[in-house]
Formats: structure tokens, C-alpha cells, sequence
């Protein structure tokens, strides 16, 4: 699609937009509809739209497969690292209220980190399963 | 005015499921899925489940549709003919499908404040929540700290998918190189 000048014209606007959007998804789910899991679709949606526009290479050099194989994992370990710490600190599994010296506080900062653990893992998932599928030879 | 919503919406769906059916054109097929999906995500908007809605619209009409449109590129364009009709699925379909109907006849009806689901654990994530998570929004915070082992499930399962795909799809460095090499 390297000729089709009028989507790429739209496109450079429009990605750091919907990385702007994914990133309030994220960060505002305790307050309006939205979290992690959408968060991270919006983010692997602009990647994947940056990688149909301007070709999988590119897309490659902005977010190396190897980088984002190691950002499933580590997504998924914030998230048990976070029910771990709240084990070390005193409370049960995934209890975030021992997290800070007030429940409500520790809560929250719980529920950010779990939230963060899952947009990191959905939006890498959904990049690389893009990728594995974009990069096939057909036969 | 919301029965009407529902009712153009519903009948919306049953279009788009029969014109799925009918067309041999894969592409046509994918596109109308995305439609589907963003049909059930404006019905999930109508019952007022607007996180539900959100991950529908994104995931069903958006990435899902991607993801098809890019196996349908390593495939062939057009179902293929089958000779002869398939009566053996069409009666597991009815059968399965009248089966789901039935079930839902016992079923509380929709909004009723009688309904089990009312009564066992809602009542004390709506008094307390405010207080003891105090998050405003309440799906994130039976989500994320009430329900946080589901979550952590849900995370996983999303991570084991991730590393199946690439397992089956990604080719091996070394062959791929020998192949380069041939």
C-alpha cells in the first residue's frame, strides 16, 4: 500500500491520536468505562494500523518482535508480581489493601499495576499474532 | 423507543447472520462478521454494559476482522463448493440451537430485581465497593480487585495464545536461513 498517498497522508495524524486514546483508556478505567484488556487492543490496533499503511518492516523497526515477545511476559509477571507483593507485605493473594498504608491508596496502586500488566500483555499478543500472520509467505 | 432500538438492532443480527451463510465470498464473510460484531457491541450499549461494548467494538469488529483478513490473504478467496448438502450439521445446529432456546425459557427475565444474580454477591460490591476499593467505576473494581484471580486467569490465557500462535507460525531461524541459502 506504499502508493495509496491519501491513507498515508491520514494516517501520520492519526496514529499518535489513537496511542493518545489507548493510553487514557488505560489510565482513566477506574473512572469511565475502559481498562487494561481495552486499552491494549486500541494500542496494538494503532501498531497494526501503522504496519498496513507503511508495511510490516517499518512496523518491525518500531516494535522488534523479540522486544515484544519479552512484553507478554513481563505483562503477565506485573500482574503476579503484584499479587506476590501483596503475599510478602502481610496480605492474601491479589489483596492490593496492605500495597500502601491506606486500603483505598493501596487499591488503587493495585489495580493500576494489574492494569498495566494487562494492556502490556494484550497489546504485545495482539501485535505479534498480527505480525505472525502478516509475515507468512504465501505458498 | 429501547424495544424498538432492540428490535431493529436484533433483526439486524438475524440479516447479517443469514447473508454470512449464503456468501461464498470469503472476504464478503469477514466483513460481515465485523458488522455482526459491531451490531452486538450497539445491543451491549443498549443494556447499558458499556465496558463490554467497548471490548466488542474493539476486539470482534476491529483486530479479529485484521487477523481474518490476513489469513484469508495466505488462502483463496471463495468457499469452496460442496456437492452435497450437509444435512448432518444443519440438524446438529437446530438441535443445538432449539436446546439453547429452551434453556432460556427458565431464565429470570431480563432487569428483574427477583433474579438470582440480584442476591448473591451484587448487592455487596455495590454498598461497599465505594468504600472499600473506592473506585467510580465499579466493573473495574470487581474486575481488577474482587475478581483479580479471573483477571489474572484471563491474562494468562490471552499469553498462552500469544505463544501458541508463534509457535505454529513463526519458522524456525535455522531452516529459514537454509532455505534463504538454497
Amino acid at each position: 500500500m506504499k502508493e495509496r498517498i491519501v491513507l498515508r497522508v491520514f494516517a501520520k495524524p492519526l496514529i499518535p491520536l489513537i496511542l493518545l486514546f489507548a493510553l487514557y483508556v488505560q489510565f482513566h478505567g477506574d473512572y469511565g468505562p475502559g481498562g487494561g484488556f481495552q486499552a491494549g487492543v486500541i494500542f496494538g490496533a494503532a501498531l497494526i494500523f501503522y504496519a498496513l499503511v507503511f508495511g510490516l518492516e517499518k512496523a518491525q523497526k518500531v516494535a522488534p518482535p523479540t522486544f515484544l515477545q519479552s512484553l507478554t511476559a513481563l505483562g503477565l509477571l506485573l500482574y503476579a508480581g503484584t499479587g506476590i507483593a501483596s503475599l510478602v507485605l502481610g496480605g492474601n493473594f491479589l489483596d492490593y489493601s496492605v500495597l500502601a498504608d491506606d486500603a483505598v491508596h493501596g487499591q488503587h496502586l493495585g489495580i493500576l499495576l494489574i492494569e498495566l500488566g494487562v494492556g502490556t500483555t494484550v497489546a504485545s499478543v495482539i501485535v505479534l499474532i498480527f505480525f505472525s500472520f502478516a509475515g507468512q509467505k504465501q505458498t | 423507543m429501547i424495544a424498538l432500538l432492540d428490535i431493529l438492532l436484533l433483526s439486524f443480527l438475524v440479516v447479517v447472520v443469514v447473508a454470512v451463510t449464503r456468501t461464498r465470498d470469503l472476504f464478503a464473510a469477514i466483513v460481515l462478521t465485523g458488522i455482526y460484531s459491531l451490531l452486538s457491541a450497539s445491543i451491549f450499549v443498549v443494556l447499558d454494559a458499556v465496558d463490554v461494548a467497548f471490548t466488542e467494538a474493539a476486539v470482534g469488529a476491529g483486530i479479529s476482522t485484521v487477523i481474518f483478513l490476513g489469513a484469508l490473504a495466505l488462502t483463496s478467496r471463495s468457499e469452496k463448493v460442496s456437492s452435497h448438502p450437509s444435512w448432518g450439521a444443519l440438524f446438529t445446529t437446530l438441535t443445538t440451537g432449539a436446546i439453547l432456546v429452551y434453556g432460556t425459557l427458565d431464565m429470570p427475565h431480563y432487569g428483574d430485581p427477583a433474579a438470582p444474580i440480584h442476591h448473591h454477591v451484587a448487592p455487596r460490591y455495590i454498598q461497599d465497593s465505594p468504600t472499600e476499593v473506592g473506585v467510580p467505576n465499579m466493573v473495574t473494581s470487581v474486575l481488577a480487585s474482587y475478581r483479580g484471580y479471573d483477571t489474572l486467569g484471563e491474562t494468562a490465557v490471552i499469553f498462552t495464545a500469544g505463544i501458541s500462535v508463534l509457535l505454529l507460525l513463526r519458522r524456525p531461524r535455522q531452516s529459514a536461513a537454509k532455505e534463504e541459502q538454497q
